[in-house]
């Protein structure tokens, strides 16, 4: 699924990483705690997540995820949105709550990207 | 050993803000050297995991990373209150942290688990009221 087709389902607000709008993801992964952020997704995959800060920009970068979706209205500072940017992480908000998105996104296709234990 | 590249990190006492950056760093020098995928996001993990802990458990400390032909070693040293019971604190769901370490996502058992799944070895050496000393090693 393309970021930019994801961000119209979620109706959701482009942050940063414009120039990654056409990348295109296959799988997607919701969570708040990083350790399970750090503990269950395998490759890159899409984060969706509710936890708000610095250490949600450094997760991605350490597992290699390029695309991060904000739920519940969650609105990243300029620190974070800065460090994504060096990054390359594209960032993306939206109001609905974890649940609504993840349904939605795995409706139109999206599977789901972390290992079931 | 000479061929052997040797980075070294002061991780700050309390500042969340800054806790990964030492993991940051070191993932984009293995980057660099080209190595292969799966190991440098093996180390990063191990590695984010620990400083993490050096910071929500610790007060901070050092690490040495030492990317070697066949391996890379990790070793997070810190002078924090150290780990009692280390069988208890390598069991999943076992956590002493604060909320504030909750607050950013950390803090549910899950990192020593995880550092021991990511490592081709772990080893915690830890005297309490002393500190203590975690060596995570990745084969190549
Ligand atoms: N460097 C450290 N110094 C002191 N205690 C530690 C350290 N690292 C881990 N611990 C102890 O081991 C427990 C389990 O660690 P971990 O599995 O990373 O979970 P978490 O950090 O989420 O609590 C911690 O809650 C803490 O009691
Ligand atoms: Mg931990």
């Amino acid at each position: 699924m393309l970021i930019r087709d994801i961000q119209a389902l979620l109706g959701a607000a482009l942050l940063c990483g414009e120039s990654r709008l056409d990348d295109e993801v296959t799988s997607g992964f919701g969570a708040d705690l990083m350790s399970d952020v750090l503990a269950f997704t395998d490759s890159d995959t899409l984060l969706l997540t509710g936890l708000c800060n610095l250490q949600t920009i450094r997760t991605a970068d350490m597992l290699d995820i390029s695309h991060i979706v904000f739920v519940r209205g969650k609105c990243p500072d300029d620190a974070m949105l800065q460090l994504a940017r060096e990054r390359g992480i594209c960032v993306l908000a939206t109001h609905y709550t974890m649940f609504k998105s993840c349904g939605l996104l795995f409706s139109a296709g999206l599977r789901g990207g972390g290992r079931d234990e | 050993m000479s061929d052997c590249l040797t980075l070294r990190f002061t991780v700050p006492a309390d500042d969340f803000t800054r806790a990964g950056e030492a993991s940051s760093s070191t993932k984009a020098t293995l980057k660099q050297l080209g190595l292969p995928a799966d190991i440098i996001r093996r180390v990063a993990i191990v590695m984010y995991e620990g400083e993490i802990n050096m910071v929500i458990h610790a007060n901070g400390g050092e690490i040495t990373v030492e990317i070697c032909p066949d391996q890379i070693v990790m070793v997070l040293k810190d002078t924090g209150p150290g780990i009692p019971d280390i069988q208890q604190a390598m069991q999943a769901g076992w956590s002493t942290a604060s909320g504030a370490a909750r607050d950013l996502g950390f803090g549910a058992g899950m990192g020593l688990p995880n550092m021991k799944k990511c490592a081709d070895s772990l080893d915690i050496e830890s005297t309490v009221g002393v500190g203590t000393t975690v060596t995570a090693v990745v084969r190549l």
